[in-house]
C-alpha cells in the first residue's frame, strides 16, 4: 500500500499512486461484487457474501476475490452478485441455495456460465452512471478502492491546480442544479456562498436528510460511494471558502451513517479530509449529524436549526443560509446526490457535462424506481429521457401486466402524473408545468388498482404526522385537508367538501412558512387535475372506481 | 444596521420607514391595519401565523409583512379579496384546532383571536373541529394554562426568554401535537426557572393563560404594558431583520 | 314583501339554553315594531304544534345534539324559505360541542350516574338519544344567515329580522362577534 506521503506529491496526488491488486497476480483475474446495500443486505447478500467467500476459498480459486460492493442497481432481482469481468450479473443467489452457490463458482472458476445469470438489458439500457459511476463497483468501507477508481483526482486536481473562481466557472459551465428536489442551479449558489463575507469561516453542509417515501437515492449513494460525496464537498469547500463541513444524515439510516463515518476516517488518514489537503495549505473537516426522525429537517432553515442543536423547525428566508447559516455564517447547502455530480464535473469539465441531458436540466438524476413496476431499483438517466423509456423500458412495465394508471414524483410535495403524460421528458421544466416536480428523484409506479383519492390521502397523512407545528396553515391546515380526503374516500364526501379541500389547499400552498406546507397540498392537485373524475365517483356514485376504498357512505 | 430612510407605497399612501424594518412595523407607525397574532411589537419576529401576509407589486407570492423588510419603492397591498379569504381561513383554522369556547372563556371579550374574527367577518365555520383532548395546568400559585386555548403563538416563549431572561416556556411536539412546555415539560408550578413575574399572561392573546381567581370574561389583559415591552427590548423593534 | 303581507316567521330551539330568545325579546318596545312586519307562526313563544308549511323565515337556536333535535332541523328546513343559524350554539355548536371530545356515554355517565344521589340511571325512551357529536346546525343542513353571538345583541336580532322581511341579506360581518 502506499503511504499518505505518495498520496501528498503536490501536483500529482492520488493519480500517481500505484494502483493497489486487489488479489495476486494469476492467470486469470476474476472478482464477484456481492451487493452489500441495503436492500439486498436486507435479504441476506451478508451470508451471501459469506458462502461465497467460504466456497471460493474451498476451491482454491486464488485469482478470485469475493468483494464487498454497493448498490447494483436492480434492487427488486437481489442478493445481486456482479461478476464484472464476464459482464454478468446473477440475481435472487440466495445464501442457502448451494447448487446456486457451486454453479457460480464454477462460473468464477472459468467453466460455463451458471444458469441463474440473468440480462443485463433492458434495466441498464438508457442508463448514464455519472453519481451511480462508482457505486457496485468500489468496496464502500476501503478508500483504497475509491483511489483506484479515480477517487479523489479531483480534489487533487482543484486544490493544487485551480483557483476557486476556475472551479466555480466549471460548476456554472456544467448547468448543475440542485438534486434535493428545487433545481437551485448550483453554481450561482456556490457564488453567493463564496462572495459572502465572513471574518469567522463558512461552512460546507451536505443535507442527507431523505425523507420521501419511496425514495432511497441518497441512501444509496452514502452507503455504496461515501468517499465522493466527501470529495464533492471538499471541492465545495475549496470553491466558497469553508473548512468545515456537516452531512446532515437521518438516523434511519445506520448503514449509511456507518459508512460515512470510517470514510471520513478514511479519508483523513489518506490525507484528502482534515488539514493539508493534498500537500497544499488547504483544510476541509467533515462530522457527521445525525437527525432524530423530523422530515421537516431536510428543508434547509430546520436542518440548520437541528445542527445547531435546536428544535428543528423552519425560520422565514431571507435571510438565505448563503448568506446566514450555521451560527449566523456564510453557509452552502447542497443535497448529496449534487455534491456526488461535482468529482466527475471537475474531472472531466463542466462542458461534458452540460453535453449530457436536455435544455435547462443538464446532466443525469438518479431516481429511485419504487411501486408496481417490475424492474425497482436505482436507476441513473440522463434529464430529457421519457417517463415511458423509464417505466416501461428501464423498469420492465408493470407488476403482473397490471395497467398503468400513474406515476407519483417528487415526494408528498410531487404529484402524480397520468398516463396521457408518459411521453413528457423528465426535466424540471416539464415537471413543474405538469404539476408535479423533480423532488429529489423519489418515482412510485402505480397501476389500475390504485385509487388517487387515497394516494392523495396518504401523502396527507404524511405531511400532517410530519409538520413541525411551527406556522398554521401547514399544522392544521394539512389536519384539515387530511379529515376532507378521509371523508370522501369514505364515499360522505360533498361536492362543497371538494370546493372547500381546493380553496383550503390553496391557502396552504399559498400562506406556509417554508417548502413542506407549501407543497403538502400538491398531491391534492395534481390528483384533481388528473383524476378528478375519481373525487366525483366517490362524491356522486359513492364507489371507488379502482376498488381499493371502503366505503361506508350514509349520510350524516 | 443603518438608520437610511426607505420611502414606500401601503395601500396606495405614501409611508416612510427605516431600512431594516418591518412592513408590519412601519404599517403600524402610519396607522395601516394588518391583522397578526404571533407578532406583538416588542418582541422578536418568528412568523409563523402567517396572517399578517401582504401583496407586494412585482412579487408572485405573499409575503408576511412582519419578517419582510420595506424597500425602497416598494408597493405594498394589505387587503384584497384573496387576502380576506386566506386570513378568514386562517382564523377557521385555529378556532377549530383546539377547543375555543368563547362564551365560556376567561378572556371573553379581551381575546384578540375573537376580535380578529369579528373584524374580518368569520360569521361561522365550514371545516369541523378537531377536538383534541387538552390539559389545563393549574399547578402554579397565581397563573394558570389552558392548552385548550392555546394558539401556539410563542409570545409568552419570547416574552419569558427576552424580556424576563428565564426562558421558562418552549414548545413540545409537533404538528397539532404541539404544546407549550415550561421546564421541559415539568408541570408549572414545579418549575424551578419561572419568576412569577406574569409578563406571558399578559401578552397573551387568548385565554390560554390567565390569572388565578378570574372567571368568564374577567381576564383582561393589562395592555398598557405592552409599549414597555417595546422600550425595552432592543430586539423588538421591529428593526433587526 | 309588503307592510300588508305580513312575513311568516318561525323560531324553533334545538340544544340551547334559550338565551338568544331572551335576546330576542330584549328589543323591548322595538318588539311592537317587529310584530307589525311579522306574522310568528311557530316557536317556543307560540303555542302551535306542528311547525308549519311555507315560512318565510327560521331563526334557529342551539346545537343539534340529539335525533330529536336532527328530525327537528331537517323538517324546519324543508318547510323554510330563509334559515337563520341564530347564537353560537347553532353556529358553532359552543357549549354543546364541549362534550365531543368525550363522547355521549361518558357524558351520560356524568349527569345521571356520577352526581346523581338518588335512583340514579342513565334514561331511555323518555329522552330522545343523543347523537355522537354536537354539531352545528349547517353540518346537517343549510343554512342562509349566520348570526354568531353567545347571545346575539338585540340590536343585531332587531337588524336580522328587520333586513330579512324588507328582503334585504343581512350584512352581520364585522358587527356580529362570537361569544
Amino acid at each position: 500500500m502506499s503511504t499518505i506521503e505518495d498520496a501528498r506529491a503536490p501536483g500529482e496526488g492520488a493519480r500517481r499512486r500505484p494502483p493497489e491488486p486487489l488479489v495476486p497476480e494469476g492467470e486469470r483475474r476474476v472478482s464477484a461484487n456481492v451487493c452489500q446495500a441495503a436492500g439486498c443486505l436486507s435479504m441476506q447478500s451478508d451470508l451471501v457474501l459469506g458462502a461465497l467467500r467460504d466456497r471460493v476459498e474451498a476451491a482454491g480459486l486464488s485469482d478470485v476475490a469475493v468483494r464487498r460492493v454497493g448498490c447494483l442497481g436492480l434492487c427488486a432481482a437481489g442478493p445481486l452478485v456482479e461478476v464484472p469481468e464476464l459482464g454478468r450479473l446473477f440475481d435472487h443467489v440466495q445464501p442457502d441455495d448451494g447448487a446456486a452457490l457451486d454453479s457460480l463458482v464454477t462460473t468464477l472458476s472459468g467453466g460455463e456460465p451458471g444458469g441463474q445469470a440473468m440480462a443485463k438489458e433492458p434495466f441498464f439500457s438508457h442508463q448514464v452512471k455519472v453519481v451511480l459511476e462508482r457505486c457496485g463497483q468500489v468496496d464502500p468501507e476501503r478508500v483504497e478502492d475509491y483511489l483506484d477508481a479515480g477517487g479523489y483526482e479531483a480534489l487533487t486536481k482543484t486544490v493544487t491546480t485551480m483557483s476557486p473562481e476556475e472551479v466555480i466557472a466549471e460548476v456554472v459551465r456544467s448547468g448543475l442544479r440542485g438534486r434535493g428536489g428545487a433545481g437551485y442551479p448550483t453554481g450561482l449558489k456556490w457564488t453567493t456562498v463564496a462572495k459572502a463575507t465572513s471574518h469567522d469561516g463558512k461552512f460546507v453542509v451536505c443535507n442527507a436528510d431523505e425523507g420521501d417515501p419511496g425514495a432511497f437515492m441518497d441512501r444509496s449513494v452514502l452507503e455504496s460511494c461515501p468517499q465522493q460525496v466527501l470529495e464533492g464537498m471538499a471541492i465545495a469547500g475549496y470553491a466558497v471558502g469553508a473548512q468545515h463541513g456537516y452531512v446532515y444524515v437521518r438516523a434511519e439510516y445506520p448503514l449509511a451513517v456507518k459508512r460515512l463515518n470510517s470514510a471520513i476516517r478514511q479519508a483523513e488518514r489518506s490525507g484528502f479530509l482534515g488539514k493539508q489537503i493534498a500537500g497544499t495549505d488547504f483544510e476541509f473537516h467533515v462530522e457527521v449529524r445525525i437527525g432524530a426522525g423530523a422530515f421537516v429537517c431536510g428543508e434547509e432553515t430546520a436542518l440548520l436549526a437541528s445542527i445547531q442543536g435546536g428544535r428543528g423547525t423552519p425560520r422565514p428566508r431571507p435571510p438565505y443560509p448563503a448568506a446566514s447559516g450555521l451560527w449566523g455564517r456564510p453557509t452552502l447547502i447542497n443535497n448529496v446526490e449534487t455534491y456526488a455530480n461535482v468529482p466527475p464535473v471537475v474531472m472531466r469539465g463542466g462542458e461534458w457535462y452540460g453535453s449530457i441531458g436536455t435544455g435547462k436540466s443538464k446532466g443525469t438524476k438518479v431516481f429511485a424506481l419504487a411501486g408496481a413496476v417490475v424492474n425497482t431499483g436505482l436507476i441513473e438517466v440522463p434529464m430529457g429521457l421519457s417517463l415511458r423509456q423509464i417505466v416501461f423500458d428501464i423498469g420492465g412495465g408493470l407488476v403482473g401486466g397490471k395497467k398503468f394508471k400513474a406515476v407519483q414524483t417528487g415526494g408528498p410535495s410531487g404529484g402524480c402524473l397520468p398516463e396521457e403524460l408518459l411521453d413528457m421528458p423528465i426535466d424540471y421544466e416539464s415537471l413543474a408545468q405538469a404539476g408535479s416536480h423533480m423532488g429529489s428523484g423519489g418515482m412510485i409506479v402505480m397501476d389500475e388498482s390504485t385509487c388517487m383519492v387515497d394516494v392523495a390521502k396518504y401523502f396527507m397523512d404524511f405531511c400532517r404526522e410530519e409538520s413541525c407545528g411551527k406556522c398554521l396553515p401547514c399544522r392544521a391546515g394539512t389536519v384539515q385537508m387530511y379529515g376532507l380526503l378521509d371523508k370522501i374516500t369514505r364515499g360522505r364526501g360533498t361536492r362543497h367538501d371538494l370546493d372547500t379541500l381546493q380553496s383550503l389547499a390553496e391557502m396552504v400552498r399559498t400562506t406556509s412558512l417554508c417548502g413542506l406546507g407549501q407543497g403538502a397540498p400538491n398531491p391534492v392537485f395534481s390528483t384533481l387535475r388528473y383524476f378528478r373524475d375519481e373525487y366525483l365517483a366517490h362524491i356522486d356514485d359513492h364507489t371507488c372506481p379502482a376498488g381499493a376504498c371502503r366505503l361506508d357512505g350514509g349520510e350524516r | 444596521m443603518s438608520d437610511e430612510v426607505r420611502t414606500l407605497v401601503i395601500d396606495g399612501r405614501d409611508v416612510a420607514g427605516a431600512s431594516g424594518q418591518s412592513i408590519l412595523s412601519v404599517a403600524e407607525e402610519s396607522g395601516v391595519f394588518i391583522p397578526a397574532l404571533c407578532h406583538l411589537a416588542g418582541l422578536s419576529e418568528v412568523g409563523s401565523c402567517r396572517l399578517c401576509m401582504v401583496e407586494v407589486e412585482g412579487t408572485a407570492r405573499l409575503v408576511a409583512s412582519c419578517v419582510t423588510a420595506v424597500e425602497e419603492g416598494m408597493k405594498v397591498t394589505t387587503t384584497s379579496e384573496r387576502l380576506l379569504a386566506y386570513r378568514r381561513r386562517a382564523i377557521e383554522l385555529l378556532f377549530m384546532e383546539r377547543n375555543h369556547v368563547c362564551s365560556v372563556c376567561v378572556a371573553d371579550n379581551h381575546c384578540e383571536l375573537q376580535e380578529l374574527a369579528k373584524t374580518l367577518g368569520v360569521t361561522h365555520f365550514e371545516l369541523p373541529p378537531l377536538h383534541p383532548a387538552c390539559d389545563v395546568d393549574a399547578t402554579h400559585e397565581r397563573f394558570v394554562l389552558d392548552h385548550n386555548r392555546c394558539i401556539l403563538c410563542a409570545r409568552c416563549v419570547r416574552v419569558c426568554d427576552e424580556i424576563e431572561g428565564a426562558h421558562t416556556w418552549d414548545i413540545r411536539g409537533r404538528g397539532t401535537g404541539a404544546r407549550l412546555i415550561s421546564d421541559l415539560g415539568k408541570p408549572w408550578g414545579e418549575s424551578t426557572t419561572c419568576t412569577s413575574c406574569g409578563k406571558c399572561v399578559q401578552v397573551c392573546p387568548t385565554g390560554a393563560l390567565y390569572e388565578k381567581g378570574r372567571s368568564v370574561a374577567e381576564g383582561k389583559r393589562h395592555r398598557p404594558y405592552v409599549p414597555f415591552l417595546v422600550a425595552t427590548n432592543a430586539l423588538g423593534t421591529g428593526r433587526q431583520l | 314583501m309588503t307592510a300588508e303581507h305580513k312575513a311568516r316567521v318561525a323560531t324553533t330551539w334545538l340544544d340551547g339554553c334559550s338565551g338568544c330568545h331572551m335576546s330576542l325579546l330584549d328589543m323591548d318596545e322595538r318588539l311592537l315594531e317587529v310584530a307589525e312586519r311579522v306574522e310568528l307562526v311557530y316557536g317556543c313563544l307560540v303555542d302551535a304544534k306542528e311547525f308549519p308549511e311555507d315560512v318565510d323565515v327560521t331563526l334557529v337556536e342551539g346545537a343539534v345534539s340529539s335525533e330529536e333535535d336532527l328530525r327537528k332541523i331537517r323538517e324546519v328546513r324543508a318547510r323554510t324559505r330563509v334559515l337563520v343559524s341564530l347564537g353560537d350554539c347553532a353556529v358553532t355548536a359552543n357549549v354543546p360541542g364541549m362534550r365531543n371530545p368525550f363522547g355521549p356515554g361518558p357524558v351520560l355517565e356524568r349527569a345521571y350516574l356520577e352526581n346523581v344521589t338518588l335512583n340514579a340511571q342513565i334514561p331511555h325512551g323518555a329522552v330522545p338519544a343523543l347523537l355522537a357529536e354536537s354539531l352545528p346546525v349547517h353540518a346537517y343542513v343549510p343554512v342562509d344567515v349566520f348570526v354568531p353571538g353567545c347571545p346575539p345583541s338585540a340590536d343585531l336580532i332587531f337588524s336580522v329580522i328587520m333586513d330579512l322581511v324588507e328582503g334585504r341579506l343581512p350584512q352581520v360581518q364585522g358587527t356580529a362577534r362570537f361569544g
